[in-house]
């Protein structure tokens, strides 16, 4: 009797130290059974080296380009764009969000263009920005900025209209003046809304960034994808996408956790 | 301090989108004296939440004017105080932020307005929560709360709209008769609209019985039961009287 209870409380430990290990390697298991269907594939040689290259060519290839600094230099430039994008992009996105959400007459001038510009697809009017603006930094900021302009322009307007009528009548009752109303109401009730704009921003701003620099650039992780595309350099194309998934999920997780920070009253209690 | 309140034949009407006008309140005149507790009920949707968001100075009437101590009320007065039906407490802030939202949208410090804040909790049952979110408390503790963010405004005149409508009976009893025990203490000017007619005898020194909409004042009892009051009360004969003729009031309304 005693030894089977033994036993089955060592089976429920050790139950137990897979069921705390596994949340934190779960995610590794889908990106390790493609990089094992990857090898097979190469291993067959269904394809030449040039259309998939191995796994250790493409290590390789990106320990070169890291050791060189070329894959930093390009990556620092996207990163800028990106940023200057995002800001640029998401704070007129606020601010004008702000009054089509408080003036019927900007709203009425806004909206529609808006939502049709947002449907419009960004590889579209992408080149007429690099024609105007030509082939610096400035016409990729701003195909960036444009982009993320939309979202947060939206989210912006629909976060203010869902402020409780209610907590608007408690403040007006309390005489709280506009900036109070907004800084102490709006931006704490809207601010889920909004930060779930800057989640889609944040991915939305590299894609900007990158769509720019296709079309037109001397530096950046899009023009090196071009540049190793056209010297069939294949490993340095896979290197520079894997760096671009990665700087843009670190974007995403930084907005993750700003939210987090942010947003903290939203956990509590819901235990 | 409290303060007498004044309505003179307010009337209220919202445009409809036939461009019809449907009227909801109609040539309604009323006052409370300074220190009173006066109760309005009638039958939902008569006008009396408009009718209190009139005097908070939330709404404009259509005809008419309201007016504290003889000073006509047209914008939110520091001396009125307005508590929803539902608590309406901000769900980032925590109860000690909650309760102190209305010093610190007057300008005072934050060491001052939260210690002020947190010296009001015991009272209102609440000195463990200080620290608690919204959505950690019960409706009552929540309720206490939105009751402690007026209080700490110490107004002249209390505006309550059905405060404790959203809780349990027990509750609700209970809650009531810590705002009658805070009442006396300070003894601000109390207009409560409720819907439970118990509870508008219990605590009033008179109770107005509003009609159908357009809502006009067709009853007004004086409940002359002495105070304090307590839940013993509402098993007397005189009580059950007078919440008999409110409740025949409404009927007729």
């Amino acid at each position: 009797m005693v030894s089977e209870v033994r036993k089955t409380r060592l089976g429920g430990r050790e139950g137990a130290v897979i069921a705390r290990v596994l949340p934190y390697v779960s995610w590794l298991i889908t990106p390790l059974l493609i990089l094992l269907g990857w090898q097979l594939v190469v291993s067959l040689g269904v394809y030449p080296e040039f259309i998939i290259p191995s796994p250790a060519a493409v290590l390789e290839r990106g320990v070169e380009v890291i050791v060189s600094g070329r894959l930093w230099e390009n990556t620092q430039v996207t990163l800028v764009q990106t940023l200057l994008g995002l800001g640029i992009g998401a704070l007129s996105g606020v601010f004008l969000g702000y009054f089509a959400a408080k003036n019927r007459w900007v709203d009425t001038l806004l909206s529609p263009l808006v939502v049709t510009f947002q449907s419009t697809p960004v590889v579209a009017y992408a080149p007429l920005l690099v024609i105007w603006f030509r082939d610096g930094i400035t016409s990729k900021v701003i195909t960036s900025a444009l982009i993320v302009f939309f979202p947060m322009f939206l989210n912006t307007v629909v976060a203010l209209r869902n402020v409780p009528p209610s907590l608007r009548d408690l403040m007006l009752s309390l005489r709280a003046s506009r900036w109070q109303m907004f800084t102490l109401l709006e931006v704490s009730s809207g601010l889920p809304i909004i930060l779930g704009g800057l989640k889609v921003s944040a991915t939305l701003a590299v894609i900007g960034s990158v769509v720019g620099e296709f079309i037109n650039a001397d530096a950046g992780l899009g023009f090196l994808i071009e540049q190793a595309r056209n010297a069939y350099d294949t490993p340095l194309v896979i290197v520079t996408v894997l760096t671009l998934a990665l700087s843009a999920r670190l974007l995403y997780g930084f907005v993750e956790f700003l939210e987090g920070r942010l947003l903290h009253w939203q956990r509590r209690g819901s235990r | 301090m409290s303060a007498s309140l004044s309505a003179r034949n307010i009337s209220l009407e919202y445009a409809q989108p036939a461009g019809k006008r449907l009227p909801v309140l109609d040539r309604v005149t009323a006052s409370v004296g300074s220190g009173e507790f006066v109760s309005l009920v009638g039958p939902s949707g008569c006008g009396k939440s408009s009718l209190l968001r009139i005097l908070a100075g939330l709404k404009s009437p259509t005809h008419g004017s309201v007016a504290i101590d003889s000073q006509p009320i047209t914008a939110p007065s520091p001396r009125i105080a307005i508590m929803f039906q539902d608590a309406n407490l901000m769900p980032w802030r925590t109860v000690v932020q909650n309760v102190a939202l209305p010093l610190e949208i007057a300008g005072i410090s934050r060491n001052q307005r939260e210690a002020r804040a947190r010296a009001l909790l015991p009272r209102l049952g609440l000195a463990e929560f200080g620290e608690s979110f919204p959505r950690e408390l019960s409706g009552g503790m929540a309720q206490r709360a939105a009751l402690g963010r007026v209080l700490i405004q110490e107004p002249d005149v209390l505006l309550l709209d059905e405060p404790f409508g959203a809780l349990d009976a027990l509750t609700r009893e209970r809650i009531s008769l810590d705002l009658l025990n805070l009442w006396h203490g300070t003894r601000p000017t109390i207009l409560m609209v409720t819907h439970d007619i118990h509870e508008a005898v219990l605590l009033s020194d008179r109770v107005l019985v509003m009609s159908q909409r357009p809502g006009r004042l067709i009853a007004e009892v004086r409940v002359e039961i002495a105070r304090p009051r307590a839940v013993a009360n509402m098993y007397d004969a005189t009580f059950v009287e007078y919440v008999r003729t409110v409740r025949t009031a409404i009927e007729h309304a």
